[in-house]
């Protein structure tokens, strides 16, 4: 858990002061909407279909429970009641009045919670693995980097006012759960042969209209130069990035148009230059951002206590456990996923009492702490396992431990249509359709490993391109329409899924997915190929003779 | 349009002389960059001074051979969201050694002074008038500074170091 310390209190503090101060020029006249467009969705604030929508960064995916109860606060005080979680460590609460929004941002600044640069084109909130600081599988923690690059890109001077929104992601793991692959710059620690800290640095991935998967400019970044390479490839894309086109403005079709050598000279000329300048990182810099960052009293425990082998002997515990469950760096603790995505439910909505009571358990078997991950759902990083019984009992009471995290009905889905003045087709009911044909627990558990992407448009926010299932709506003579797509991934193999063939309408999209499924269960090698890696082995073609030939 | 120069209001000294125009006699003169580029040995001659408006698409290192005979560069914000010129004025400032006057022009706003003058502009042609008004508000709404720049405000990864390391600004 990162400290917010008196300067971050006191930035945070100017920064709600000069939004009241803007909202009150936008009302007064004296700034047109043109002009405060830009300036409050750099502090969060879109205007949506039906009203004012608020987005609140959750740096690195990481809260406290006061953070958390604040956010319930926010929801039943302002909103309707709910917030939905995005997919980069985000919450938006979707029906917030414009003049409730300064008093809404008041009181989530006071637990240190703000929109700042999560929407406009400038470096938005820095997001990693949910698992940061817990799984064994890191070299380092992941979120001292995130920190770093969030301060260094907070209200930067040079990169306000970018072609583009920029979104950075960082992983520690050899398994990419950050999707760094499909970021603008993507960011992967490890070590190198002499045991030092550095970056394998990619550049102009993304999604969207124009998807592409990051392309590598640099194997080995030594960690203290970290800001001065940023800075090189911010200042060649403020310069050279297009602004003819809103469409093209993104770095990646910057990298694409002259090539990843090109823009990779173009960046270390200007890092040779900078690289010994001030931002370089010294020691005492990086450990005065790591020692801000607490981390849970561990008890000395064993694994599989007593309590835990007791209660593995209830199937339904049993099955929660083996879905949701994950090792921990430390003998006698767990990493709990506590999936949002009940059969049936918006994916990635959460209830203000949700909230509130996943912020008591995080107090009571959590150390406080609550993380947020890019497929929509919560996490308690470090719960002893001798707490798993109880806790699991309280999320189940409260309909938070379906079993199916990484399953088909875990799906990730975009607001769409019924929120978003840009889809072309609603996401939500697609999904929640799709989620009960495959509410048999024991059905889904067979299947396995799915993930199944929705966006409503092109814009792609659903991620669709990197599902291994992806359904992308859109809009063919005023009906809503749905292209599918399979094989895709976001992980550490990232790649964009193969069109099936042509669009099916709204009614035929959850029986073709169940099509889809019955091709995989006959022609997978055996229980243990992921549908995934049969896609991979196969292509895309005996799913479509099957799939086209029912329809 | 209202001009301030290190906060404080200024009278623009220099007149801007479109391209078919000729000079006028002794004034100090702001030219666009087709006409300077055309003219600029000639230009090197002549007693009254020289400034140049430096268009955001052009790479502003080309500007380096020329530093020597100019008196004030003016780089242009054509719409305030289009933010080329800020990496163009830390690089004159940064990298090529310009020290005399740096202007910002076009559509320059009071949402942005701050960030102007941390990217190394010591001239703001505000296009309002009560955006010059509230001009010292405008840069002095925040207190902390998270990252270094042109400007001399401390940095907050040095100003937190400073309380562990001492003689680090």
């Amino acid at each position: 858990m990162y400290v917010y310390d008196e300067f971050d209190r006191a930035f945070l503090a100017e920064r709600v002061a000069e939004f009241r101060d803007q909202v009150g020029r936008r009302l007064s006249g004296a700034l047109s909407e043109d002009e405060f467009k830009p300036l409050r969705l750099m502090n969060g604030v879109y205007l949506q279909l039906h009203a004012y929508m608020l987005r609140v960064a959750i740096p690195y995916g990481t809260l406290n429970s006061d953070q958390l109860r604040r956010m319930a606060h926010v929801a039943r005080r302002y909103d309707r009641g709910y917030g939905h979680f995005t997919t980069r460590q985000n919450i938006q609460f979707n029906w917030i009045k414009l003049e409730e929004l300064p008093e809404a941002m008041a009181a989530l600044a006071e637990v240190g919670v703000h929109g700042i640069q999560t929407s406009g084109n400038c470096i938005r909130n820095v997001t990693t693995d949910q698992w940061a600081g817990a799984t064994p599988e890191e070299c380092d923690d992941p979120r001292i980097w995130a920190e770093i690059l969030r301060q260094y890109s907070t209200l930067h001077p040079e990169f306000t006012y970018l072609p583009r929104k920029f979104k950075i992601a960082i992983t520690a793991a050899g398994h990419d759960r950050a999707a760094i692959k499909v970021h603008d710059v993507g960011l992967r620690l490890h070590r190198n042969d002499q045991g030092e800290l550095g970056f394998e640095v990619l550049v102009g991935g993304g999604l969207g209209r124009t998807p592409f998967v990051g392309k590598h400019i640099r194997p080995f970044l030594p960690v203290r130069d970290i800001l001065s390479y940023i800075e090189a490839i911010m200042r060649v894309y403020n310069q050279y990035g297009r602004r003819d086109n809103i469409y093209k403005a993104r770095i990646k079709i910057l990298v694409h148009e002259i090539g990843a050598e090109e823009f990779s000279k173009a960046v270390e000329t200007e890092f040779a230059a900078t690289r010994d300048g001030a931002l370089r990182l010294t020691d005492e810099m990086i450990e005065e951002i790591r020692a801000r960052f607490l981390y849970p009293d561990f008890e000395p425990l064993a694994d599989q206590p007593a309590e835990l082998v007791e209660a593995l002997a209830d199937q339904r515990f049993a099955a929660w456990h083996r879905n949701s469950v994950h090792k921990h760096k430390v003998p006698g603790y767990s990493i709990v996923t506590i999936s949002l995505k009940p059969i049936g439910a918006p994916p990635g909505d959460a209830t203000a009492d949700q909230m509130d009571l996943v912020a008591d358990l995080a107090e009571a078997y959590g150390f406080r702490e609550i993380r947020v991950g890019h497929e929509q759902n919560l996490c308690l990083p470090n719960v002893a396992q001798k707490d798993l019984p109880e806790l699991w009992r309280r999320l189940e009471a409260a309909g938070l431990a379906t079993p199916n995290v990484n399953h088909i009905s875990d799906i990730i889905a975009c607001p769409g249509l019924d929120y978003c003045a840009l889809a072309n087709a609603r996401a939500i009911p697609v999904a929640q359709e799709i989620a009960k044909r495959f509410a048999d627990l024991d059905r889904s558990r067979g299947i396995g490993r799915l993930h199944i992407n929705i966006s409503g448009c092109i814009n792609a926010c659903g991620h669709h391109h990197v599902g291994h299932i992806g359904i992308l709506g859109v809009e063919k003579n005023g009906q809503e329409f749905y292209q599918i797509t399979l094989g895709g991934r976001a992980d550490e193999q990232a790649q964009l899924g193969t069109l099936l063939g042509p669009a099916v309408s709204y009614e035929q999209v959850p029986s073709l997915i169940e099509d889809v499924v019955d091709t995989y269960m006959e022609l997978r090698a055996g229980p243990h190929e992921l549908f995934i890696d049969t896609v991979t082995r196969l292509g895309v073609e005996p799913f479509k003779e099957r799939v086209y030939a029912a329809h | 349009m209202p001009l301030i120069e290190n906060g404080k209001p200024i009278e623009d000294k220099f007149v801007r002389v479109s391209d078919d125009e000729a000079l006028p006699e002794g004034a100090a003169v702001l030219i666009g960059i087709d006409r300077f580029l055309k003219e600029a040995e000639a230009l090197k001659g002549r007693q009254a001074p020289v400034g140049v408006i430096w268009p955001n698409n052009r790479p502003i290192a080309e500007i380096a051979p020329y530093l020597g005979q100019l008196s004030l560069i003016a780089l242009v914000f054509p719409i305030f969201r289009d933010g080329r010129a800020y990496s163009q004025a830390r690089l004159l400032r940064e990298r090529l050694g310009w020290r005399g006057p740096l202007r910002a022009t076009g559509n320059v706003l009071r949402d942005q002074f701050l960030l102007m003058e941390r990217s190394g502009f010591d001239q703001i042609d505000a296009v309002k008038e009560a955006d010059a008004e509230a001009f010292d508000e405008a840069v002095h709404r925040y207190t902390v500074f998270y990252q270094p720049a042109t400007d001399e405000r401390p940095s907050l990864l040095r100003q937190r170091l400073g309380r562990t390391v001492s003689g680090v600004r």
